[in-house]
């Protein structure tokens, strides 16, 4: 390499990065350790595979601007690669060890993405979008089409216990699959990181703030769409592989629009501006997927209201709401301003009880219309046909949401306060 | 030598015609004001040469390449590249990345993922010292749009600069600058501009006798005049069209 500079530079180790990654790897090493039981593993292995969905998502919505309604498509064709080569692995006719079955599935991702995206990547915008949710819809009526490959109703299921044991590793246990899909998530994470680092991960940025100025330094705007997306495709591959090796089975389900529409929820809630937000929105998805749904019938009405209001009142997502919040306790004035939100949370908390206890009992009425009327919300029996219950919801309700609005006034009023603090700390730094 | 070259060059939007057969030889080196009134098809004409829009008629000659009908990434990759009257940067992108994602493909990065930018010493130091060039060397880290309007100006020629394409199309850089600020950004652009061609759409005509080699006149698509500055001044049709307005002779007497 020809020596550019003629003078020693001296260049620090990022302590910083290596703190955070470290931190990340440690996470994913301890966190079936402290959350040990099935149901935990289970869910944390889910966790993995969305946290790798989510970010590959991302490369196209939050990094090129491209709202992709269909991004199951390339998860769920991954995931049924991904079964058929472990079907042919459990069968002697394809020599590949469990381990890279999800490298097989980021194979078929990224054909899929080839074939499919070439289309879908000819246009920017609004035409990209709809492009990308015929394909959705395309794939998912192909799925009931041709049964021999994607099983029909019932779906392909197979068995992840193939071959010899290597070092006491069958992938039997749900803890060893739990650890193939961590370090699978953290080389994924780290790639996709690195991605936003290159030439082509900057120019995609490029592209997503202004596509025309672009082709004016000499891109092309639509190969530089095809090639992220391609590159989306193999991770999202990847995150449907070790779907199918954790699950041992796929059905049509994962090439759907339900599983895109999440998706593109999820990456949303935990912030497209930043890298690390769809790893939030991701954890979230799983939450909500498995938790929330055994605590209510309602959950996803819940879920549409929380996706409503941030996208109104916090379209950054969640880690933009912590960065922010970052940027006060950097400037030493998160004290000044926690008070306003534990008014925020305990008065949003209150009206949204309220809002609950009224949405249990229509849901209880529709749905359990032969059962008795009654029914327990958060350790309080309540009559879904009596006055008092509605009058009590009602008024809890909006006793909860008087307060927020309250709080909330208050809350923006502080908040301009460190901001006028922060812009005037700015000008003096620099003045010095 | 003949650096650009439009043979006849004509477009209709429909039925209208917008440029009706332009002949223009630019020669290396050679900085050219393009004036005219409003609607007579400036713009059109830097869009037409710069790959925006297509010739329905004519050709479009860079050095010995034919450019009409080349997408516009094609002919920058040719050595040509322009800046906007309407200010095209790239918003959520500090100050140094609107610089670097400028010099990335001439440095042949490509569409390369296999490599580290912080470990891309000439793209890097180019973005830099383009950056102490354009004044905005301050503003490193400052997303382009938290400039302020001559900022974006100024970051706007300096992309357009950043490839050292070897002719630079100029699209009105002086637009909606005050009086002060359009002199200290005319000084800019000679500096930048140095040993280029030069094309420059521009209205204010003291901007134009002071900076311009040769000037193009253009009224209703056709190029009237292409002199000197001097010829184009006393040329009696170009009086007529264009300089005879009384708001043209106030701007020339600045």
């Amino acid at each position: 390499m020809a020596l550019t500079k003629t003078h020693y530079e001296f260049k620090p180790y990022n302590v910083a990065r290596w703190i955070i990654w470290g931190l990340f790897a440690l996470i994913l090493l301890l966190a079936p350790k402290l959350f040990n039981s099935n149901l935990s593993v289970s869910m944390l292995s889910q966790m993995g595979v969305a946290i790798i969905a989510c970010l590959s998502y991302n490369m196209l919505l939050g990094q090129g601007g491209m709202l992709s309604f269909g991004h199951a498509v390339y998860t769920g064709l991954g995931s049924y690669v991904a079964m058929h080569a472990l079907l042919a692995a459990g069968s002697g006719s394809l020599p590949v060890p469990v381990t890279l079955i999800p490298l097989v599935g980021g194979l078929g991702g990224m054909f899929f993405a080839v074939l499919f995206g070439y289309v879908s990547t000819k246009k920017s915008g609004t035409t990209f979008a709809m492009i990308t949710l015929g394909m959705a819809e395309l794939v998912f009526a192909m799925s009931l089409m041709f049964s021999e490959f994607f099983g029909g109703e019932a779906g392909v299921s197979g068995n992840r216990v193939v071959g010899e044991s290597f070092w006491g590793i069958t992938y039997g246990p749900q803890i060893q699959v739990y650890y193939l899909t961590a370090a699978y998530t953290l080389v994924c994470v780290a790639l996709m990181y690195a991605f936003t680092r290159t030439p082509l991960g900057r120019i995609l940025n490029a592209v997503r703030d202004n596509p025309e100025r672009v082709e004016f330094i000499g891109y092309n705007t639509q190969h530089v769409r095809y090639l992220a997306f391609i590159i989306a495709g193999f991770f999202a591959g990847i995150a449907g592989g070790l779907a199918s090796v954790n699950f041992e089975i796929v059905t049509a389900e994962v090439v759907g629009s339900g599983r895109s529409g999440a998706y593109l929820l999820f990456t949303f809630l935990g912030g497209a501006t930043f890298f690390f937000g769809p790893i939030i929105g991701a954890v979230l998805m799983v939450l909500a997927f498995v938790l929330l749904s055994e605590l209510t019938k309602a959950w996803l009405l819940y879920l549409g209201l929380v996706f409503l209001f941030m996208v109104m009142y916090a379209p950054g997502g969640i880690s933009s709401l912590i960065m922010m919040n970052l940027r006060l306790a950097a400037f030493g004035r998160l004290k000044q301003i926690w008070v306003a939100y534990v008014g925020l949370g305990v008065t949003a908390l209150i009206g949204l009880a309220g809002t609950a206890a009224m949405i249990e009992m229509v849901y209880h009425l529709q749905l359990n219309t032969t059962a008795s009327p009654e029914l327990v919300f958060a350790g309080i029996a309540l009559n879904a046909t009596s006055f008092n219950s509605w009058f009590g919801s009602v008024f809890v309700m909006l006793t909860g949401f008087g307060l927020f609005e309250l709080a909330r006034r208050q809350y923006l009023h502080d908040w301009e306060e460190t901001q006028v603090y922060i812009e005037k700390e700015i000008k003096r730094r620099e003045a010095l | 030598m003949i650096a650009l070259e439009l043979k006849n060059v004509r477009k209709n939007f429909g039925k209208t015609e917008i440029i009706r057969g332009v002949d223009l030889a630019v020669q290396a080196g050679e900085r050219v004001a393009i004036i005219g009134p409003n609607g007579a098809g400036k713009s059109t004409l830097f869009n037409l040469i710069s790959g925006r829009f297509e010739p329905s008629s004519g050709e479009i000659w860079l050095g010995e390449h034919r450019i009409d009908g080349k997408k516009p990434f094609e002919i920058n990759r040719l050595g040509l590249s322009r800046s906007f009257q309407i200010t095209n940067i790239f918003p959520k992108l500090s100050v140094f990345e609107n610089l670097r994602c400028a010099v990335l493909w001439k440095l042949g990065y490509k569409y390369t993922f296999f490599k580290f930018l912080a470990d891309l010493e000439d793209a890097n130091d180019r973005a830099e010292a383009l950056m102490e060039r354009i004044r905005l060397d301050k503003k490193r880290d400052v997303l382009a749009v938290n400039l302020t309007y001559a900022e974006q100006r100024a970051l706007e020629i300096g992309i357009t600069i950043a490839g050292g394409a070897d002719v630079v199309l100029l699209d009105e850089p002086t637009a909606g600058m005050s009086k002060s600020e359009t002199k200290r950004f005319i000084q800019l652009i000679r500096e930048v501009t140095e040993g280029k061609t030069l094309l420059t759409v521009e209205h204010d005509m003291g901007v134009v006798f002071g900076l311009a080699d040769k000037i193009a006149v253009v009224v209703y698509g056709e190029v009237i005049a292409f002199d000197t500055p001097e010829a184009v001044r006393a040329n009696a049709k170009v009086q007529e069209a264009y300089l005879g307005s009384a708001v043209a002779e106030s701007q020339a007497a600045h």
